[in-house]
């Protein structure tokens, strides 16, 4: 049903850290691996040997670079999936009912028997998360690993997303967002968590952590570069070696340029 | 915006195919028999070629029928819904005209209605997605009823009116490109708003995400061919409304040069179309830094 819940029991989603994401693309790995081998049709990959290999993925990890007014640039590690949207323009512009967003829990799912692989929702989707399965023909996206979440034979430290479970970073967080004293929504709160492209209305449910101001080293004595050397002349073997390398290059050597 | 054919020929011809049933639908003109069997051909060939090609636009068309069934919420069910529906009516009607020698005009005002809401809900398909800023406006809409009712007098052969209707097309379409030049920037959507990392500076790519290309920027980022759109928009404007509205403008606007208005519409048509996509930003392309 393409109808929006007017409310969800619960929230689940992810929290994602960009303070301490690395950009290894672990997870983007272990989501293509969990999802190719479990729900619904496998994530294919299209010319996987060939020049141009390419295939469907749910997350995928982008990296930018930031410029500030003054100072060094910052690179920022930049995971994306779905976001599970409150308000998803992508499931009610879908014509067969197959894209859905779950009451009890929020997450929006796409059912593969019913997708007529039309495209529209991925036009719909703002950030990106929804690729049509070019062998499938089907609509893809992040299930939130519905598949695993709730699967009572995995060892209860599994029941989670596997992006979340594989990040050697702890950069992903998995939780509900709608409860105020959950873990995620309390580390929402402490670290100002953010909405992506909040001016589309989508609300998303996902929230990102900004990175955190880097540390600067202030202590550096701004007339550093002007004091003297500590050694004026190489000594020991350093001394040998700069006199020895000084013959041979013609007597020059790379101290106070004497000849 | 990808320019699939598929998606190009579909809403062009059955663009043209619906505002040709919506003037048979009204008696503008009222035919009978032969005259009305080849007028309804032409129509039927235009309306359902054009809903076919879409098809192929599909991933997995044999869920096709499933598409009914979200009218509620759905721009592209409606579509389904109203184009079955137009047919539907005006099936009936064309059979009373064609062999019955009988006008049932009710009949044909209801599927006339239909067939121009028919065209109306597939601009919607478009004009509704807030991540497409250049198509998320109603000129979107004004513009696929203008082209496919003044394409129906066209093939009617209602010169002067069909005259009229292109030249205010052809007004509508320049405010539309200008406008729609402006409107990515207006909504605010910018790489810094996409990753929320612009309270730090200003964010460009460093690295893409992956190494090959994807479906999204297949079908979202598609970038080749815009350096053309200038010369291209001159080309649409002059083939879809001035040329065939100087044409009909003659005097003697007999079979031929109406049938030559018509083929020098429709490739102007495609062109337009062809921009319309080609031009058309989706936000996406912010998260690679290109649009
Ligand atoms: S991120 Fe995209 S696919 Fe996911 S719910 Fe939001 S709009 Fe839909
Ligand atoms: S591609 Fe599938 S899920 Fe997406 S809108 Fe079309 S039918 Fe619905
Ligand atoms: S929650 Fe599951 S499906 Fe979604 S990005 Fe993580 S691993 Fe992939």
């Amino acid at each position: 049903m393409t109808q929006l819940p007017t409310s969800t029991e619960r929230s689940l989603g992810l929290v994602i850290d960009l303070d301490t994401c690395v950009g290894c693309h672990a997870c983007v790995i272990s989501c293509k691996g969990w999802n190719t081998e479990n729900y619904g049709a496998p994530l294919s990959d299209i010319d996987a040997y060939g020049a141009n290999p390419h295939g469907t993925f749910l997350n995928r990890v982008h990296a930018y670079e930031v410029q500030p007014e003054t100072g060094p640039a910052q690179t920022v590690h930049f995971p994306k999936s779905c976001l599970h949207c409150e308000d998803a323009p992508c499931v009610t512009v879908c014509p067969t009912g197959a894209s859905y967003k779950r009451v009890e829990d929020g997450i929006v799912l796409v059912n593969e028997d019913d997708c007529i692989g039309c495209g529209l929702c991925a036009w719909a989707c703002p950030y990106g998360a929804r690729e049509l399965d070019q062998l499938a023909g089907v609509m893809k996206k992040c299930t939130l690993c519905v598949d695993r979440i709730y699967n009572e034979n995995l060892p209860e430290e599994d029941r989670v997303p596997s992006c979340v479970r594989t990040c050697p970073a702890g950069a992903r967080h998995f939780g509900d967002l709608a409860d105020p004293d959950s873990d995620v929504s309390k580390l929402v709160a402490e670290r100002g968590g953010m909405d992506l492209m909040p001016e589309l209305g989508t609300k998303p449910v996902n929230k990102y952590l900004p990175p955190r101001p880097r540390d600067r080293d202030d202590n550096i004595d701004i007339l550093a570069p002007f004091l003297d050397p500590v050694i004026e002349e190489p000594t020991g073997f350093l001394g040998w070696l700069d006199k020895a390398l000084g013959t041979v290059s013609g007597g020059k050597t790379d101290k106070k340029g004497a000849s | 915006m990808h320019p699939a054919p598929s998606v190009i020929l579909f809403s062009t011809l059955s663009g043209l195919g619906f505002g040709l049933l919506a003037w048979l639908g009204f008696g503008q003109p009222v035919v009978f028999g032969w005259t009305a069997f080849w007028f309804y051909a032409l129509a039927y060939a235009l309306a359902v070629g054009g809903l076919l090609a879409s098809t192929f636009h599909l991933g997995n068309p044999k869920n096709a029928l499933k598409a009914y069934t979200q009218w509620k919420t759905s721009w592209l069910s409606r579509e389904a819904w109203l184009s079955v529906l137009a047919l539907v009516f005006m099936g009936i009607f064309a059979i009373g005209e064609i062999f019955l020698g009988t006008r049932w005009s009710v009949l044909g005002w209801i599927g006339g209605l239909l067939s121009i809401a028919t065209v109306f809900t597939t601009s919607m398909i478009y004009a509704q997605l807030k991540t497409v800023p250049r198509w998320n406006h109603p000129t979107t809409s004004v513009l696929f009823l203008l082209y496919s009712i003044a394409g129906g007098a066209l093939l009617t052969g209602h010169g002067l009116i069909a005259a009229i209707l292109l030249l205010i097309a052809a007004a509508i379409q320049l405010l539309a490109w200008s406008a729609g030049d402006k409107r990515f920037a207006e909504r605010g959507s910018t790489i810094e708003t996409a990753t929320g990392l612009g309270f730090m500076g200003k964010v460009r790519q460093f690295e893409p995400p992956h190494t090959g290309t994807n479906y999204l920027l297949d079908e979202m980022v598609y970038v080749v061919g815009r350096k053309h759109a200038k010369t291209l928009r001159l080309f649409a404007i002059v083939l879809a409304c001035l040329a065939p509205a100087a044409l009909l403008a003659l005097p003697s606007a007999g079979l031929a040069l109406i049938g030559l208005a018509a083929v020098v519409h429709l490739i102007g048509l495609f062109a337009q179309r062809w921009l319309f996509f080609a031009e058309a930003e989706h936000v996406v392309g912010l998260y690679y830094d290109k649009r």
